[in-house]
This record gives C-alpha cells, sequence and structure tokens, in this order.
C-alpha cells in the first residue's frame, strides 16, 4: 500500500465539488478578514515596544463606528456563505422521485445493504453511477454513522428512527466508506467500500447476486413476515379483530386517536410496529403488540418495504 | 463576610498570606481563598498529568495505521479518560479555580469570597470525585468517551460507566458552589467605588462563566442521573428498546456542554484583556464591548446546543436555525479580538513572557474560531463532523486558547501568587515552544479530518500516516513546552529565588497596590477605587530602554 500524503479526498459526486467549492471560498474570505489582525498585531506590537520612541499622543479609547463596522460587516459576509451552505444541506436532504432505495442497517461493528430487487450485501455497497440513490437507514443497536469522504456526506444510524440521505456518484470507482459515530470496541474498523458501477456494470453485479440464491425481494420477504408474524390475523380483511386494513397505507394521512393526522411515513410505520402505544389509530383499540423484541430492524425493514408495496383494496371495513 | 473587614491596624505591616500558618492543618482547613487557589492549582496539576499520560498514549499508537500498544478496547478507555479528566478535572476548574479564586476579591478589593467555607468545600467535593475518577482508571476505565452518547453508555458499553458518571456529577457540585461564591461576591463585596463601570475585564468574564456554572450543570447532572437510572435498572429514557430516544440524550447533554465550552473559554478571555492592558500601558480600547461581549457570548452560548447534531436526524430546519444562532455567537468573540488588536494602537508594549503568551492565544483563538465558523456552514459540517477536522478545532480553542491563557495568567500573576520572580528569558522560550509544538501538533488534525479520518480512530488508512506522525513529533515538543514552565517557576520558589516587588509589571488594577504575596486579608487598609480600569496615562512623552 502506498503510504504517501493524500493531500485531498476525491470529488465523486457534484456535490463533493460543491462543498469544496464552498470551503475554499468560505476560507478564503476568513483569510482576508483575518490577516489584517494578524498583519496588525505583530506591526503594532514591534512599533510601539516599550523601547522605541515614536508618536503615541490621541491613542483612541473608543469608537463606535468602528465597533458597528468590524462587527456587522464581517457578519453579513459570513450570512451570504450561511445561505449557500443551508441550501446545499437542504439538497442532500430533498431526494428526487425517481431515486432507487436502499435499506442500510448498521449494527456493532458492521453494514447491511438490502437493495431494492433484493440483493444483499454486507460492508461493501454497490451503486450504479449517475443515478440517484436514497439510503434509507437504521441501527440495531447503537448510533453508527454512514461517511463517505468521496461524497462529502455522512448521516447517523439511529436505532429505533429512520434516518436518510441520497446521492448522485457520478465517477466509477471504489470509495472508503466509514463509521464516523463512536460505537464501541471495534468502531476504527467498521468500515467498506462504496463502490460505483457504471449502470450496464450494476445491473450485471445485480442479477450476478440474485442467483446467489438471496430470497426474493425486499417486500416478499416482508409478505412472508406479515403472515409469519401474525400480522394478518388481525389486519387482514377477513379477520375479526377490529384492526386497520392496511393496504396502500404508505403516503396516506392517517387519524390519530389524540386527534392529530400524521402522514405514514416510513418512520410512522416502523414505530406503529415497534412501539404501537407511541401512535394510535384514531377508532381502534390499542390491542397491538409490541414487536420491539421480537423483529429484527431488518425484519421491520421488510415489513415497511411491503406495506409500502401494497395498494388500497376493496378490503374497508 | 458580617464581621469587620479589615482587622490589621494599617501601620502594622501584615504578614503575607503563606507565612501565616505553615502547618498541614492551616492548609487543608484554610478558608484563605488564596490558599485554596493553590490548593486547586496543585491539584489540576496532579489531573493534567494524568490527561497528558493519556494523551501520551494516544498519540503513540497513531504513530502507525495499525494498533500496536494499546487493544482497540484499550485504546477507547485511553480517549475517553483524556477526555473526561481534561474537561472536568482540569479545563473548567482551571482558570476560575486557581486564578479566580485568587483574583476575584482582590481585584474587587474585598477581604475573601462571599462563602469561604463553601469556597473550601468546594475544593473537597472536587477532590473527592476526581479521586473517584482515579478509582474508575485503575479500576479498568470506561469507554464511552467524554459525551457518554446513548443508547452505547447506557445499554452496550462494559466498564465503570456508573462509577464516571457519578464523579462527573459530584463534580458538578464543586461547579455550582464556585459559580454562586463568585456571583455572590462579585455583586456584594465590592469595594467602596468599584463601580460595574471599573470593574476589570477578568471579573466581567468570571461573572458571565459563573452564569453558566449555576445554570448548565444542574441539566448535565440530571441527564447523567437518567443515564445511570437506565444502566442500573432500566428505566427507558434515551435506549428505544424501553421506548426511549437517544437523540433527547444528545439534546440535553449539549444544552450543558456547549454552553460548558464557554465556560472553558470565557475566564480565558478575561486573562488576555488583562495581560493586553498591561504590556499595553494602556487602556483597553472599547471596555464595554469586551465586557458586554462575555456577558452575550454566555447568553447566546444557550441556544445553539443544535449545531452539535447537524447529522444525528434532527430536523433540518432546526439545523438551519441553530447553524445561524452559530455564527451570531462568533460576533462577539471577534470583537473581542478586534479590540485587543485596537488596544496595542499607539501603546507602550513590554515584550515579556505573558504578552507572548497572549499574542499566541489571540493567533489561536482566531483559529479555532473561523473553524468553528466553518462546522456551524450546515454542508460543510456534515463532512467535517466527527473527524480530526472537529479535533483541531476544539482543541486550537481549548488548548491553544484556554491553556495558553492560562499559562499566560499563571506568568503574569505568579509574582503576585507567590512574591518571587521566574526567570524571563525562560519564560518567553517557553511561550514560543508552546506556541510552535501546538501548531505541529494540532495543524495537520485539520487536514486530517478534510481528507476523511474519522475521530476515536484507534486504526486507520496508511494514507494518513504521514499526517499523524508530524502531529505526534508536534505533541512531543508541546510536552517539552509545557514541561519548562514547571521547572522555572518552581526554580523560582527556593531559596534564593528573586523576590517580586508589588507591582513587577507597573499595571493597575488592586492587586497591584498590595504586597507581593498579599497578607492574609488581602489589603492592609480598606481600598477605595477612584478611577477606571487600566488607567494608564494615555501617551508616553519619554519612553524607557529597558522591558
Ligand atoms: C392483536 C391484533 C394485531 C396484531 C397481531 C397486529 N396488529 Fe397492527 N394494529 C392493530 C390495531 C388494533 C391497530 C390500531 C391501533 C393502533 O394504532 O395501535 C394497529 C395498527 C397498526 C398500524 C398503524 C395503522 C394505522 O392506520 O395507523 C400498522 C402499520 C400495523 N398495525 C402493522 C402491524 C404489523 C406489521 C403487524 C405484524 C408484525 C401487526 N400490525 C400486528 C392490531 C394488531
Ligand atoms: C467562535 C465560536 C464557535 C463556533 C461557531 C463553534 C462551532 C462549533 C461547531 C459547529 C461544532 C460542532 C462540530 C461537530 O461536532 O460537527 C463545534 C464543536 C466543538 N467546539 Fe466549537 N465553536 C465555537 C467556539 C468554541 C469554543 C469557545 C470552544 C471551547 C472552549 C469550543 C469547543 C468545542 C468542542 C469541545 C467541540 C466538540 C465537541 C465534541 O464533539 O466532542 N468551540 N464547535
Ligand atoms: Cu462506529
Ligand atoms: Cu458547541
Amino acid at each position: 500500500m502506498s503510504a504517501g500524503i493524500e493531500l485531498w479526498p476525491p470529488q465523486a459526486s457534484h456535490h463533493a465539488e460543491q462543498v469544496d467549492l464552498l470551503i475554499g471560498s468560505f476560507g478564503a474570505m476568513v483569510w482576508l478578514l483575518t490577516l489584517p489582525v494578524f498583519v496588525l498585531m505583530t506591526w503594532f506590537t514591534i512599533r510601539y515596544r516599550r523601547s522605541h520612541q515614536v508618536n503615541r499622543q490621541h491613542a483612541p479609547t473608543h469608537n463606535l463606528w468602528v465597533e458597528l463596522g468590524w462587527s456587522v460587516i464581517p457578519f453579513l459576509l459570513t450570512l451570504g456563505f450561511y445561505v449557500w451552505a443551508t441550501m446545499l444541506f437542504f439538497d442532500i436532504h430533498r431526494p428526487p422521485p425517481d431515486a432507487m432505495t436502499i435499506h442500510v442497517v448498521a449494527k456493532q461493528w458492521m453494514w447491511k445493504y438490502q437493495h431494492p430487487e433484493g440483493a444483499r450485501e454486507i460492508n461493501d455497497l454497490h451503486v450504479p453511477a449517475g443515478e440517484p440513490v436514497e439510503l434509507v437507514m437504521t441501527s440495531e443497536d447503537v448510533i453508527h454513522s454512514f461517511f463517505v469522504p468521496g461524497l462529502r456526506i455522512k448521516q447517523d444510524l439511529v436505532p429505533g428512527r429512520y434516518t436518510s440521505l441520497w446521492f448522485n456518484a457520478s465517477r466509477p470507482g471504489r470509495y472508503a466508506l466509514r463509521c464516523a459515530e463512536f460505537c464501541g470496541t471495534d468502531h476504527s474498523v467498521m468500515g467498506g467500500n462504496l463502490i460505483v458501477l457504471q449502470p450496464q456494470d450494476y445491473a450485471a453485479w445485480l442479477s450476478r447476486s440474485a442467483d446467489g440464491g438471496l430470497d426474493g425481494t425486499l417486500a416478499e420477504t416482508g409478505a412472508t413476515l406479515f403472515r409469519q408474524m401474525g400480522c394478518s390475523g388481525c389486519h387482514a380483511a377477513a379477520s375479526p379483530v377490529r384492526a386497520p386494513a392496511l393496504g396502500g397505507i404508505f403516503g396516506r394521512p392517517v387519524a390519530l386517536s389524540d386527534g392529530r393526522t400524521v402522514i405514514a411515513d416510513e418512520q410512522y410505520l416502523s414505530d406503529a410496529i415497534l412501539l404501537p402505544n407511541k401512535e394510535i389509530a384514531a377508532g381502534y383499540p390499542s390491542i397491538m403488540p409490541t414487536y420491539g423484541n421480537v423483529l429484527t430492524a431488518e425484519q421491520v425493514n421488510a415489513l415497511v418495504a411491503y406495506l409500502k408495496s401494497t395498494h388500497a383494496a376493496q378490503d374497508s371495513k | 463576610m458580617t464581621e469587620p473587614r479589615f482587622e490589621h491596624p494599617p501601620e502594622e505591616a501584615a504578614i503575607s498570606y503563606l507565612a501565616d500558618g505553615h502547618s498541614l492543618r492551616s492548609w487543608f482547613l484554610t478558608t484563605d481563598h488564596k490558599r485554596i487557589a493553590l490548593l486547586y492549582l496543585v491539584s489540576i496539576t496532579f489531573f493534567f498529568l494524568i490527561g497528558a499520560s493519556a494523551a501520551a498514549l494516544i498519540r503513540l499508537d497513531l504513530l502507525t495505521p495499525q494498533a500496536d500498544l494499546l487493544t482497540n478496547e484499550g485504546y477507547n478507555r485511553a480517549f475517553s479518560i483524556h477526555g473526561i479528566v481534561m474537561v472536568w478535572f482540569f479545563l473548567i476548574p482551571a482558570i476560575p479555580n486557581v486564578l479566580g479564586n485568587f483574583l476575584v476579591p482582590i481585584m474587587i478589593g474585598a477581604r475573601d469570597l462571599a462563602f469561604p467555607r463553601l469556597n473550601l468545600l468546594s475544593w473537597y467535593i472536587y477532590i473527592f470525585s476526581g479521586l473517584l475518577t482515579l478509582y474508575v482508571v485503575v479500576s479498568g476505565g470506561v469507554d464511552t468517551g467524554w459525551t457518554f452518547y446513548t443508547p452505547l453508555s447506557s445499554a452496550y458499553a462494559n466498564g465503570a460507566v456508573v462509577a464516571t458518571i457519578v464523579a462527573v456529577f459530584i463534580s458538578g457540585f464543586s461547579t455550582i458552589l464556585t459559580g454562586i461564591n463568585f456571583i455572590v461576591t462579585i455583586h456584594k463585596l465590592r469595594a467602596p467605588g468599584m463601580t460595574w463601570g471599573r470593574l476589570p475585564l477578568f471579573i466581567w468574564s468570571h461573572y458571565a462563566t459563573s452564569i453558566i456554572f449555576v445554570l448548565a450543570t444542574p441539566v448535565l447532572a440530571v441527564t447523567l442521573l437518567l443515564v445511570a437510572a437506565e444502566r442500573l435498572i432500566g428505566i427507558g429514557v434515551f435506549d428505544p428498546r424501553l421506548g426511549g430516544d437517544p437523540l433527547l440524550f444528545q439534546h440535553l447533554f449539549w444544552f450543558y456542554s456547549h454552553p460548558a465550552v464557554y465556560i472553558m473559554i470565557l475566564p480565558a478571555l478575561g486573562v488576555i484583556s488583562e495581560l493586553i492592558t498591561a504590556a499595553a500601558h494602556k487602556r483597553i480600547f472599547g471596555y464595554w464591548f469586551v465586557a458586554i461581549a462575555s456577558i452575550a457570548i454566555a447568553v447566546i452560548g444557550f441556544m445553539v446546543w443544535g449545531h452539535h447534531m447537524f447529522v444525528s436526524g434532527q430536523s433540518v430546519y432546526a439545523s438551519a436555525v441553530f447553524s445561524f444562532l452559530s455564527i451570531a455567537v462568533a460576533v462577539p468573540s471577534a470583537i473581542k479580538v478586534y479590540n485587543w488588536t485596537a488596544t496595542l494602537y499607539k501603546a507602550d508594549i513590554a515584550i515579556d513572557a505573558p504578552l507572548l503568551f497572549a499574542l499566541s492565544f489571540i493567533g489561536l483563538f482566531v483559529a479555532g474560531g473561523l473553524t468553528g465558523l466553518m462546522l456551524a456552514m450546515l454542508a460543510i459540517d456534515v463532512h467535517v463532523t466527527d473527524t480530526y477536522f472537529v479535533v483541531a478545532h476544539f482543541h486550537y480553542i481549548m488548548v491553544g486558547g484556554s491553556v495558553t491563557a492560562f499559562f499566560g495568567g499563571l506568568h503574569f500573576w505568579w509574582p503576585k501568587i507567590t512574591g518571587r520572580l521566574y526567570n524571563e528569558t525562560l519564560g518567553r522560550i517557553a511561550a514560543v515552544l508552546i506556541l510552535v509544538g501546538f501548531n505541529v501538533t494540532f495543524f495537520p488534525q485539520f487536514l486530517l479530518g478534510y481528507e476523511g479520518m474519522p475521530r476515536r480512530y484507534h486504526v486507520y488508512p496508511p494514507e494518513f500516516q504521514v499526517l499523524h506522525v508530524i502531529s505526534s513529533m508536534g505533541a512531543a515538543l508541546l510536552a517539552v513546552g509545557y514541561a519548562l514552565p514547571a521547572i522555572y517557576l518552581i526554580a523560582s520558589l527556593l531559596p534564593g529565588g528573586r523576590r517580586a516587588p508589588a507591582n513587577p509589571w507597573g499595571a493597575t488594577g488592586l492587586e497591584w497596590t498590595t504586597s507581593s504575596p498579599p497578607p492574609k486579608d488581602n489589603f492592609t487598609e480598606q481600598p477605595v477605587v477612584a478611577r477606571q480600569p487600566y488607567d494608564y496615562p494615555l501617551a508616553h512623552p519619554a519612553s524607557r530602554d529597558d522591558g
């Protein structure tokens, strides 16, 4: 392995270039504002040293306008960069609608990924170049953080919660992927590679791994679980138990017993499964059992994927 | 605080506080704020050595990409204990409890703090919690980092988590007592004529610090207790498996810990204002701006905690607001820097060790503050948070800033505290060594962080090795820089050390009107204040030819 200095991390996406441009120009402005301080400090110290005879008459002791000037002008200049940085940040939190979704589950000390077609992998993640990819992520134990320096992005994975981020890696290649949130003993070896492939190579890779005998798509796994775990016992149309129908629930507003209405997103659905007493659908008894200690994060992912894939059926009850 | 203030009639030369009793009892049961300050000085030095030993282990191990000295577990314990000891047992008490304890009463013309016995109690509480921390070290340590993030700390970490939490919890009482003592003292015990507008800036900054002590510390205490309770009896507050929310912990923790970073820097800002004006022999430029900036930092500092959570999953709109407020909190800090620089204009500057420390402080504090500003920019933070960039940022401020100011203050007031003069040449050499050693150690870490080296990594990719080696070499230089003052300051105490006059720097300020070292009651006569602080003659018609 070459052990030379790597002076700048690779730029694997347009966003990475933008971040570099931002820090470069902000750095330049900051230097412009600071240089006078360093120069004047040194110059004054030398010129007005005690052994040096110079004019010290009429030294000012205060000046309101000068004070306001050096407070307000740098602040306003910085605000310009604030707007720029905040817009870039909002960008990485608004995935385009056509982004493909990959589920990520972290645990001490490994990464597990599930592709939409069902392919799974560990630590190394393959993605197609030039296509938006959204990662929907959670953790099975402690907090971890998904960090790809080449993309200039990072997002924590929090147990009991979904977080997400998206990217569009434009240059094929291998990029380091690291855990950035301290997560216990082997934190520093919890890493892998982000492998960006040309779309056709990615398709080939996908079909190879699908042949590897992994079980169906994520949603199909979820459908099986839905029966195995007894969900259908209450939620199926024919069930004698009064429980809401779940067909097509994803993305729809749900009225809650406390009067609020929320949109059924991934977070809501996983909470409904893991912490059913947190939010209770209006008009139903709160008899749904807690699955927090029963299901793994991956199984919850699969169930959520299944619920997302269902459509509003005739089965209103 | 109610008995008559000064027992010694003025004509009777009072004996110094150091000569007033030599028994152990006269030290360990003293209520004299000056002696308590020295108790603190010895104890924080001891804890500094513990924290520094852990740092040495860390830097040695990082010389190579693989694990050499320590196991992964051992490394995690080393940086955890480093952070915990340095933050709570060295840096937070350093300036307030040593220099502040010694100087706050003297600078405002009081005989002691308002509650002298509480002051002693606060030292005992500190020592007790410190010993508990040492017990944690010998009993195998703790591997949560100083941040104790849940659910790692509350459910997964092994090691003496609860003992550590109890230690930090107890040390908080010491902090709170000091804060209350300073606030009451500054309000009630000012000498006649010492109006708020005549307070030295050192006092203003200690006042602001005390407010944070009292308001923020209880939040940390409660938060840590909840972690301990979750660990011990499984109440579900932070652990999602028990229905808790891990982000709640981060909100509570940073609600304390961001103000706590200002606890560590505000007293330093006060020290620097004193060093600059005394060296410059000139009134501070913009007294009120500098004074109010301390209060503004304390207040706005309570509203920016979310900037530690930009990638935690917190709402993006909350992040945008926290980012804005973090930029705003930089303004009062910048005001101070500009005012110090303006103070040097047309001044009459003695280039002695305290000034060299003060100028190093300004340079390093500016670098730390500006990188803080970069971290406050959302899109930049997403890339560099939890990397060595953040490590470099806070070391520039806490070590480059606060520790340098502490050393500067120690040199400046050493003659007052001990009655001895140290070797000025060695003092200047130490100041330069520390500045260079510090930059060699920490500047490469900015580059490491931007290149993608996460913090708290024991093993790392080989391409980062060169910068890590430079950083470790810098650390060795820095260690020499810190060891040097220990040698010549202690040497100055030996019999035959040069005696200090009452006012070796020709500085204003009540502490320089009393003898060096001061008498037990600080002054032989109740001082009366009739002038502004830093009331140096504005212009010097003649100049002297020595420093
Ligand atoms: C004992 C019957 C029962 C079982 C078994 C059960 N549920 Fe439920 N579920 C309910 C009831 C009743 C509600 C409505 C009250 C509430 O929100 O807690 C509900 C609500 C929900 C909701 C929220 C729906 C809405 O309209 O807000 C989701 C999602 C859900 N369940 C998924 C599941 C899944 C997945 C499983 C299997 C792992 C499951 N449930 C098993 C009874 C059950
Ligand atoms: C000039 C104003 C400052 C700004 C705008 C600022 C900004 C920030 C930001 C945004 C972070 C979070 C970085 C991250 O974790 O991603 C941070 C971290 C930190 N800052 Fe500052 N900062 C400033 C001053 C200070 C001061 C005065 C201190 C201490 C004396 C300090 C100490 C720290 C510490 C200890 C951390 C890291 C905590 C941790 O994660 O362990 N900062 N700062
Ligand atoms: Cu980790
Ligand atoms: Cu902060």
